[in-house]
């Protein structure tokens, strides 16, 4: 049944090399990463991502060009143990080949934007050493997700799905000692614990379906998992789905386990776009519409996970329009956009879900980048400030501590008119904002109207959700470019910043190209719906859905309308070094939108709080003072103490083997003391002994 | 020719004296005068008895006798001068260092 053994079909004796290139790369910048110049670590590091890219590409044509829905790839034995029987096999369909392209494409633009981003972050964080580490994280990152996508059983995906959580945890924590402004703190230690922690929530999930599966199938083989499903009862399918549902929570960030992606922005910005923008959070998704059999066949799963798609997708939405780190607010678009795609995959939109996790990953990237962008231009303007400063005071780097001021070059409201300093930067964050807020034709547009028409279709509750996360999208972006780019600079460093080296802009602008243009895979009319038909073969028939225009003209008069208002507010009277924010008169509603709605303070309350606590209680009173005080001291070490005193030392030591030892001691003494009353030292009572002695044995010889 | 009863008879008298001797004198020199006796209240039997078979081997025998007894004689006076010397005493009861 595995195809791949058979050597006709084109390149598909490449699928290893999707994993064996990036571990080859981080291989090579393991051993020789010291002695490689920056340049030769980033160029090792882009060339195997760019590599693995390549074998995708070429995965994809043999596999359109075989004509079959699903190649395989045996690669080795894998577990053999009783009724478990899994190979290493690599499965190449039309889904796995859509993500690999993805994964691979958009890392390697991430990959070359690192090389200029890394280059200038180690230097403002003060330590050069750590980027060949960076890279080494990033390639294993690849290879990992590679795993995950190209897994032909939930076991083997689930190496990968844990691989990429370990990948994102040490990328989050990449600089552990110091918070994100590069004070020293363990704040982005926290960060990566938080995301740890957080997941194995939802990776216990994943565990329990995958239990549940193999208690109920017999079997984690995608194919054979799903030709079981309909012999299965609804309710394990039922238990399976919901369980799988909370492992995407946590893996995509979703109500009630987004938690962390926001923390997550500690990381350094192209980890921000790769991991937790254009890759890894979607695995979730990935995840849904790999077991769309399993889904189909619960609708009552199906409408759990379309809700919380789409009250992730507002709730995150509102939230990131009150935030003013320039990071976080995509970090909450981020997860409002999952929302999205989730909502999409529940509501049955398999394909509208992936064709919105393919362009999101093309814009929410570039967003990340540029944002990254804007952020170390804000930090060479700040240079120059600091510069100046020391100049004129020539008081050295002192200055700053004496000011007393700690410059946070994501904080928006230290930007403003970046527009003419970092034009670069401003248009392709403009192409990166219209796409994400769907204005038409951005590659945005279509993906999301297309989950939109699929939602109102098939669930209204989903649609008005939705719509109405769509419109906050779009305000949030706005408030975002008329606060960044437009009016006059808030802060000396925001007129000084400079535009980023060629290294940086030239990823930037190929996926602003991808953001504009990327829609037209699957653009909503009859005879362009090729993403739609390529997906056929792993999802099998879908209907292709046209433009629906009511559909479209409610989502793009929003998003207008949204724009609109954030211009009434932040661009008609460009915030100039007032820090007000317009939307602080709305109160209590402006302070929740910014407070993250004390989501944060409530699951500290109800979760961390109790849970520190109850641990505390646990190891101080449970272990502390009664197992180990008064049960371990007590208990064991006095019933030893007192066993071992009165049994073994009383009874049986003193009065058995001592007491036996003592007595023959005793006996013989006092044997001998009878005796040595013979050995009187007379020589003549000897002689006489000896004449009794004959005269016994003389009549004994006689008389006998 | 005297009955061999009567050399019997004399020879278990002087046995009898020197084993008396020997129990009853504390003189180291008296004590070894009655073993000497009683070595020859010995020979004399074997004599005797010798004579009765017709026979030289109980007169061989006696000369062993004899000269192994003067050897004894060589070592045990040499013994009771040590002893005197160290004692000021041949009083045998003296000598009783190995007392139990």
């Amino acid at each position: 049944m595995y195809f791949g053994e058979s050597a006709n079909y084109g390149f598909l004796f490449l699928a290893p090399w999707l994993i064996f290139f990036p571990t080859l790369g981080l291989l090579i910048n393991v051993a020789f990463g010291h002695k490689f110049s920056e340049r030769t670590i980033g160029a090792v590091a882009s060339l195997a991502t760019g590599a693995a890219f390549v074998v995708s590409i070429a995965l994809a044509w043999t596999l359109s060009a075989s004509h079959a829905d699903v190649l395989r790839w045996r690669l080795a034995e894998w577990i053999h143990i009783g009724a478990v029987s899994l190979d290493w096999t690599f499965r190449v369909d039309a889904l796995s080949t859509t993500m690999m392209l993805v994964v691979s494409g958009v890392g390697t633009l991430i990959h070359i934007y690192a090389i200029g981003y890394m280059h200038e972050d180690v230097r403002f964080k003060a330590d050069p050493g750590r980027f060949q580490r960076f890279f080494v994280f990033l390639n294993l990152f690849i290879a990992a997700m590679m795993i995950l996508i190209s897994a032909d059983s939930y076991l083997m995906l689930f190496i990968g799905w844990e691989g990429v959580g370990l990948c994102s945890f040490l990328l989050i924590g990449f600089w552990y000692e110091m918070d994100t402004l590069g004070q020293p703190s363990w704040s982005n230690s926290y960060a990566a614990k938080k995301a740890f922690v957080v997941n194995r929530i939802g990776d216990y999930g994943f565990l329990i379906a995958s239990f549940i599966m193999f208690w109920a199938f017999g079997t984690f083989q995608f194919d054979a998992v799903f030709a079981k499903a309909p012999q299965v009862s609804q309710g394990l399918i039922i238990a399976i789905t919901l369980f799988y549902l909370l492992g995407v929570t946590g893996k995509s960030a979703q109500i009630p386990l987004y938690v962390w992606l926001p923390d997550a922005m500690a990381g350094p910005t192209p980890v921000s776009a790769l991991i937790h923008a254009a890759t890894m959070v979607t695995a979730g998704v990935y995840l849904i519409t790999r077991s769309a059999p399993l889904y189909s066949a619960v609708p009552i799963a199906q409408n759990i996970v379309a809700l919380t798609g789409a009250v992730t997708a507002l709730f995150a939405a509102t939230i990131a329009a009150g935030q003013y780190d320039i990071k976080k607010v995509l970090a909450y678009s981020t997860i409002s956009q999952l929302g999205f795609m989730v909502a999409a995959v529940g509501v049955g939109a398999y394909v509208a879900g992936m064709f919105h996790l393919v362009t999101h990953a093309f814009f929410k990237a570039l967003l990340f980048l540029a944002a990254g962008s804007v952020i170390l231009g804000m930090e060479r303007g700040h240079h120059h400030v600091e510069h100046a400063h020391q100049d004129k005071s020539k008081k050295g780097k002192k200055k700053q501590e004496d000011r007393g001021e700690i410059f946070d070059p994501g904080d928006m409201r230290n930007m403003g008119g970046l527009r003419k300093t970092m034009p670069v930067t401003f248009w392709v964050y403009m192409a990166g904002t219209l796409a994400l807020a769907g204005i038409p034709p951005f590659a945005g547009f279509w993906s999301k109207d297309e989950i939109l028409l699929d939602a109102s279709l098939h669930n209204p509750t989903v649609y008005w959700l939705l719509t109405i996360a769509a419109f906050f999208t779009a305000f949030y972006m706005g408030r975002q470019i008329w606060l960044v780019f437009f009016g006059t600079a808030r802060h000396e460093a925001a007129s000084l910043a400079e535009e980023s080296p060629r290294v940086i802009t030239f990823p930037l602008i190929a996926l602003a190209i991808l953001s504009v243009i990327g829609g037209a895979i699957n653009l909503p009319f009859t005879g362009f719906h090729h993403f739609t038909h390529w997906l056929e073969g792993a999802l099998g028939k879908v209907e292709a859905m046209n433009l629906d225009t009511q559909v479209a003209l409610v989502s793009t008069a929003l998003a207008l309308a949204a724009i609109a208002i954030s211009w009434f507010l932040y661009g008609r009277a460009p915030a100039d070094a007032v820090r007000r924010d317009p939307l602080e008169t709305l109160g209590v509603l402006f302070k929740g939108m910014n407070g993250k709605w004390w989501i944060d303070e409530l699951y500290q309350a109800l979760v961390i709080t109790p849970y520190v606590k109850t641990a505390q209680f646990l190891a101080d009173v449970i272990d502390g003072r009664f197992w180990h005080d008064w049960f371990h001291d007590s208990v064991v070490v006095g019933g030893f103490n007192w066993a071992s005193r009165i049994g073994l030392d009383v009874y049986a030591d003193q009065k058995g083997i001592d007491a036996f030892a003592n007595n023959l001691g005793a006996w013989t003494q006092s044997l001998s003391t009878m005796m040595r009353k013979a050995q009187n030292g007379f020589v003549r009572s000897y002689a006489l002994t000896f004449l009794l002695g004959v005269v016994l044995i003389l009549g004994y010889l006689v008389f006998k | 020719m005297v009955p061999v009863d009567y050399y019997v008879i004399l020879s278990a008298i002087l046995f009898t004296i020197g084993v008396l001797g020997v129990l009853i004198r504390r003189n180291a020199l008296i004590i070894f005068m009655s073993i000497e006796l009683m070595l020859n209240a010995a020979n004399l039997a074997i004599v005797a008895f010798g004579s009765v078979i017709e026979s030289f081997s109980g007169q061989i025998f006696v000369f062993f006798v004899i000269a192994v007894a003067a050897a004894e004689v060589a070592i045990g006076l040499a013994l009771i001068v040590e002893i005197f010397k160290s004692k000021r005493s041949i009083d045998v009861d003296q000598v009783s260092g190995l007392k139990g």
